[in-house]
C-alpha cells in the first residue's frame, strides 16, 4: 500500500474538492508569529456572564449530566420562544417548532440536509460566512453566489436574485447582520426580499446569531415578514450576543414539519445539544437586556472608533452597522486582499482575514474583527496606518 | 448615565480624542463637556485603582458600622459631615438597616484605627455605638478583579 495518494482517491470527491477555509490557512501563518495584535478573531473578547457560568457549574454539580430530548429541554424551547417573539417577532410552538442545536453550524446543516434533494440550488449572498457553500455542496445541493457590494452597503437587493435564480432554485440563504461586512437589512430591504421569497415559492434559511448587535438600526428579521414565517428557518444562538462560542449551543425555529424532519437528521447524527449548555442557555435567557446592553455599547464605541480610524487612514470603508466587523476597501494599496494582510502580519504584526476567504468577491476587502480590546484597536490602527502609508510610492 | 461618564469610569485616562471618537462627536466637545462636569462637581476626582495587598503597606482598613442620632437641624448631615472631615475616613455612607453610617477608615496599624474610634469617633456628640471590623483581603475594588490574571484563551484567527 503506497501512501496518502491512494488512500486521497478513496475520499468522497465532494469532500475531497471543497478547499479547506481561507480562515484557518490563515490561522496556521498566524499561529506561528509572537506578539500579534488580531483583528481577526470572529468571536466575543468578552467572559460570558458569570452568572451563566457560575449556574453553568452548579448544574454540573448537580449532576446535569445526560442526554436530553432530541429536541432540547422543553423548558429552554419555552423560554427561547418567548425571548424569539420579544427579540424577533415571529411566534413558535416551543412543543414542534424549535429544534435545539450544536450551535448554529449545526443548525444551518440540519435545514440544508433536511431540504434539499442532488442538484437542488440554493441562492445565498457574497461575501458571506466562510462555511455556507461547503455546507451546501456536503448536502448534494448547487451554491449559487449572489454578491453583495460595498457602494450598496452590503446589502441584497432583489434584482440581485432576480439575475440569479432559476426553476431549480429551491432555497434562500441569509446572513444579517451580515459576517464579514457588517452589513444590515432594512425592513424596506427585506420586503423585496420577501416579495421574491413569495412569487418564487422558495423556502427561506435565515442565520441571525448577530440579530441582537446591530448600531444604528434596529435588527429586522425576515421571519417577521408578513407569510415569510411558514417558509423559513430562523436560525440562532447564543455565540455572539452573550459571548458562548464555546457552550456550542444554538437552535432553529420553523414550521413544525420542517423542524420534525431536522430533528430527524439531529436526532440519528448528534442525539442532542449538550445538556449543560441548555442549562447556560436557559440562564442566559433569565436577563438578556443587562447583559447584552453592556457588550452592545462598548462594541458601538468600537465601531465608531475603527470607522473614523478608517476614514484618517484614508481606507474606503462602509459604515458598520452589525455584528463586529469592519470591511474596509484595499483596493486602492495596489495589493491583493491576501497580500495585503500577509505583508500587514509580516511588518506590522496586525492579523486581518482577507476579504477573499468569505467568497471570490471579497478580493480588494480585509476584514477587521473589532472583538478585541479598545488599546488593541488603537495600537492595530496605528500600525496598520504606518504600514498602508508606506505602501505610497 | 452619559455614555461619555461611563467611558471615563471604565478608564479615566482615555485620551479626548479617543473618546471623541467612539462617541462620535468632536474632540473639543468632549474636552468641553469634561471640564463642564469637574466644574459642576459632577467629576470630583481621578485616581488609579491599587492592587495595595500587592504593596505591603504598613496600613490596615477598617469598616465601621457607627448607630448615631439625627440632629434636630440637620437630620444625619450634620454628624456624617462631621465625621467625613476626618482624613482617616477613606469613604462613608448613610445606611438602611439596624445602623446609620457606614465608614471605611484607614490608618497606619490597628492600633493606630482603634485610637482613631475611641478618642475621635465615639465621643463625638451624637454617635451612640460603633463596631468596628478590621479588612483582612481585597478580592474586588470599584469593579476591578485584584487577583484575575488577564488570559485570551481564543484562537488567533476564527471565521
Amino acid at each position: 500500500m503506497s501512501g496518502s495518494v491512494s488512500l486521497r482517491d478513496r475520499l468522497n470527491v465532494t469532500v475531497r474538492d471543497i478547499p479547506r477555509s481561507g480562515i484557518r490557512d490563515f490561522f496556521d501563518i498566524v499561529s506561528t508569529m509572537k506578539d500579534v495584535i488580531s483583528l481577526g478573531i470572529g468571536e466575543p473578547d468578552f467572559d460570558t456572564p458569570w452568572h451563566v457560568r457560575e449556574s453553568t457549574v452548579f448544574a454540573l454539580e448537580r449532576g446535569v449530566t445526560h442526554y436530553t430530548s432530541n429536541l432540547g429541554y422543553l423548558e429552554l424551547r419555552r423560554a427561547l420562544t418567548k425571548y424569539v417573539r420579544k427579540a424577533f417577532g415571529p411566534e413558535y410552538n416551543p412543543e414542534t417548532e424549535v429544534l435545539i442545536t450544536v450551535g448554529v453550524s449545526e443548525a444551518l446543516d440540519l435545514a440544508l440536509r433536511a431540504l434539499l434533494n442532488p442538484g437542488d440550488e440554493v441562492l445565498y449572498h457574497e461575501p458571506c460566512y466562510v462555511s455556507y457553500r461547503a455546507t451546501i455542496l456536503f448536502a448534494h445541493g448547487k451554491p449559487l453566489a449572489v454578491e453583495t457590494r460595498a457602494e450598496n452597503g452590503f446589502r441584497l437587493t432583489r434584482a440581485m436574485l432576480e439575475a440569479k435564480v432559476t426553476p431549480r432554485t429551491k432555497v434562500l440563504m441569509l446572513n444579517f447582520p451580515n459576517n464579514p461586512t457588517g452589513g444590515i437589512m432594512s425592513r424596506a430591504d427585506l420586503e423585496g426580499i420577501a416579495t421574491f421569497v413569495r412569487e418564487r415559492d422558495l423556502l427561506v434559511i435565515t442565520d441571525e446569531i448577530y440579530g441582537e448587535l446591530t448600531y444604528d438600526a434596529p435588527h429586522i428579521s425576515i421571519a417577521s415578514l408578513p407569510g415569510l414565517r411558514d417558509r423559513t428557518i430562523f436560525l440562532h444562538g447564543f455565540s455572539k450576543a452573550w459571548a458562548m462560542t464555546g457552550f456550542r449551543l444554538g437552535y432553529a425555529c420553523g414550521p413544525a414539519e420542517l423542524i420534525e424532519a431536522m430533528m430527524k437528521v439531529h436526532q440519528y447524527t448528534m442525539l442532542c445539544a449538550s445538556s449543560l449548555s441548555q442549562k447556560a442557555a436557559l440562564e442566559a435567557l433569565a436577563r438578556p437586556e443587562t447583559d447584552i446592553a453592556e457588550m452592545l455599547e462598548e462594541y458601538r464605541r468600537r465601531r465608531n472608533f475603527i470607522a473614523g480610524a478608517f476614514a484618517d487612514i484614508g481606507l474606503e470603508c462602509h459604515r458598520p452597522l452589525g455584528a463586529f466587523y469592519a470591511f474596509p476597501s484595499i483596493a486602492k494599496c495596489g495589493l491583493s486582499s491576501r497580500d495585503f494582510a500577509l505583508r500587514l502580519l509580516q511588518e506590522e504584526r496586525v492579523a486581518v482575514v482577507p476579504g477573499t476567504a468569505f467568497g471570490a468577491c471579497g478580493e480588494g476587502f480585509v476584514r477587521c474583527a473589532y472583538a478585541t480590546s479598545m488599546e488593541n484597536i488603537k495600537e492595530a490602527m496605528t500600525r496598520l496606518a504606518r504600514f498602508v502609508k508606506s505602501l505610497k510610492p | 448615565m452619559d455614555e461619555l461618564l461611563r467611558i471615563l469610569r471604565s478608564n479615566a485616562l482615555e485620551s479626548h480624542e479617543a473618546i471623541a471618537r467612539m462617541l462620535g462627536v468632536p474632540a473639543a466637545e468632549v474636552a468641553e463637556r469634561i471640564a463642564d462636569y469637574e466644574k459642576r462637581g459632577v467629576i470630583r476626582g481621578y485616581q488609579a485603582i491599587l492592587n495595595e495587598d500587592e504593596l505591603e503597606l504598613d496600613k490596615v482598613t477598617a469598616v465601621i458600622e457607627v448607630k448615631v442620632t439625627p440632629q434636630r437641624e440637620g437630620g444625619f448631615d450634620t454628624i456624617a459631615h462631621r465625621i467625613s472631615r476626618f482624613p482617616e475616613v477613606s469613604s462613608a455612607y448613610l445606611m438602611s438597616g439596624t445602623y446609620d453610617l457606614l465608614l471605611f477608615v484607614e490608618g497606619r496599624t490597628l492600633r493606630e484605627v482603634a485610637a482613631f474610634v475611641s478618642e475621635r469617633l465615639s465621643p463625638l456628640e451624637g454617635v451612640l455605638s460603633t463596631s468596628t471590623h478590621f479588612m483582612l483581603k481585597t478580592y474586588k475594588r470599584l469593579g476591578v478583579l485584584m487577583h484575575q490574571e488577564t488570559t485570551d484563551e481564543r484562537l488567533s484567527v476564527t471565521p
